[in-house]
């Protein structure tokens, strides 16, 4: 039998411990670049509320992993993603994507963002504001993808079709951050459990 | 919104598992349930995108993005290829962004402490856009093998760890690369997460003679290929 001649995937390999001075190199303790990506998710110009959100990747045996990166990938306040088939225009200087390192000492991430608006899913359904994370690190041969969801859209969240996706209801509010004010600022904390009880649901994109 | 093609499933086959024993670290960094398979929608078909305006004019060049009092040591390399879609069509104007150990093996990170100095010309990370045709290109040094933790005694390949992003956030990924000929590929765990021994041999950048340049630099080929595209479109519920 001939093989159709389409090309095969390079596989994935671990991040590893170092990533940080590949992907954020002032974290790893020097500067090199002008300007490191990732920093700044949603500009200056970007309307909506703006928040934070934080939290820990968990492990197996409940400690926090300290040398994790993550990636955001969200729409904006209107539910645009700044690409070609972003679904609309988003404001000057809006990238919707970011990068992030923990703590190295307490495993602690956060990010400065703007919420995002409700965004198109498929076959005319729509789905509720969410973050997309992507997660590597040492000891993770591939990337994990999950998304964050809010707890002050509930009726939003009702209805979203990946939630709903998830036969086990149980499992559901590991994808839903929970907001609470600091200072007058929103901020939603978002605890990732890679492995164990209560594991956070990673989605297969 | 205009209908789009979604990409074609990963093949779990291509890829590592999660739990990977011999790779001791993946052991409590491995979830026990399986992924949860979407079908795409525009949050999973677009991704960030970059520009030139990113980046910096020395920022691919990785002999002189850090030097100030000369060259780093080492094994001088070019390092090029072109990153290509399933489908084998280039990917054009995607970050590829690299991070290696210096010649002997020492990352310059707060946290690695190998015996082996660090270079103090050299920075050990860089990144560049592919041109219209998906093709890459850096020059560096040859990176040493290093011990690490996890069994007493095992030691990573020659190896840069590869950084990409293609067309849409489902692309994403992350790798590293290998040395055609080096002995330790082999006997090396992370290696050996990957069970399919074709797929490892895609992680191993190839002599290339002819991209030499004389008297200067040694080249070597690296391919990447990312998900591919389907040419129909998503949006048609089929009745059934
Ligand atoms: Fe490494």
């Amino acid at each position: 039998m001939t093989q159709l001649p389409y090309l095969k995937e390079t596989p994935s390999q671990t991040a590893g411990p170092y990533v940080h001075i590949g992907l954020a190199p002032g974290a790893a303790g020097f500067d090199i670049y002008d300007r490191e990506l990732g920093h700044d998710i949603a500009g200056p110009n970007a309307k909506g509320e703006r928040i934070r959100v934080e939290g820990l990747v968990i492990d197996g045996t409940g400690s926090p992993i300290k040398d994790v990166m993550l990636e955001a990938w969200q729409a904006n306040a209107t539910g645009h993603y700044a690409h070609p088939e972003g679904g609309g225009p988003v404001e000057d200087g809006f990238r919707g994507w970011g990068r992030v390192i923990t703590d190295f000492a307490t495993g602690e991430w956060a990010f400065d963002t703007v919420k995002p608006g409700p965004v198109p899913g498929r076959n005319g359904t729509v789905q509720a504001p969410h973050i997309t994370l992507w997660i590597v690190a040492r000891g993770i041969n591939i990337g994990l993808t999950t998304r964050l969801y809010f707890d002050d859209e509930a009726a939003a969240n009702a209805a979203d079709p990946v939630l709903n996706l998830i036969e086990w209801e149980r499992r559901r509010p590991s994808l839903i951050a929970c907001r609470r004010d600091v200072n007058g600022k929103p901020v939603y904390r978002f605890d990732i459990r890679i492995q164990g009880e209560d594991e956070t649901v990673f989605f297969d994109i | 919104m205009t209908p789009a093609a979604e990409y074609y499933q990963r093949d779990p086959n291509r890829h590592a598992p999660a739990l990977t024993p011999g790779y001791k670290t993946s052991v409590a960094r491995s979830p026990r349930y399986a992924p949860i398979s979407l079908e795409q929608t525009v949050s999973e078909i677009t991704g960030p995108t970059f520009g030139h305006a990113d980046l910096g004019p020395l920022d691919h060049d990785l002999i002189k993005n850090y030097a100030t009092t000369g060259d780093p040591i080492g094994e001088r390399i070019i390092l090029h290829g072109r990153v290509l879609d399933e489908n084998a069509r280039p990917v054009p104007g995607t970050l590829v962004e690299i991070w290696q150990a210096n010649a002997g093996g020492r990352y310059r990170h707060k946290k690695d402490s190998y015996l082996a100095p660090i270079d103090p010309n050299f920075g050990g990370c860089g990144r560049t856009m592919t041109d219209d045709q998906g093709y890459y290109f850096f020059r560096t040094v040859k990176p040493g093998a290093y011990p690490w933790r996890n069994m007493v005694n095992n030691w990573r390949p020659a190896h840069i760890h590869v950084s990409v992003f293609g067309a849409s956030f489902s692309q994403r990924l992350i790798t590293q690369l290998y040395f055609e000929g080096d002995p330790l590929i082999p006997l090396c765990p992370i290696v050996q997460t990957i069970p399919d021994p074709d797929a490892i041999q895609a992680l191993i950048a190839r002599l290339d003679m002819n991209a030499s340049i004389p008297l200067d630099s040694i080249a070597y080929r690296f391919d990447i290929v990312l998900r591919g595209r389907r040419s129909t479109l998503f949006e048609n519920r089929l009745e059934g």
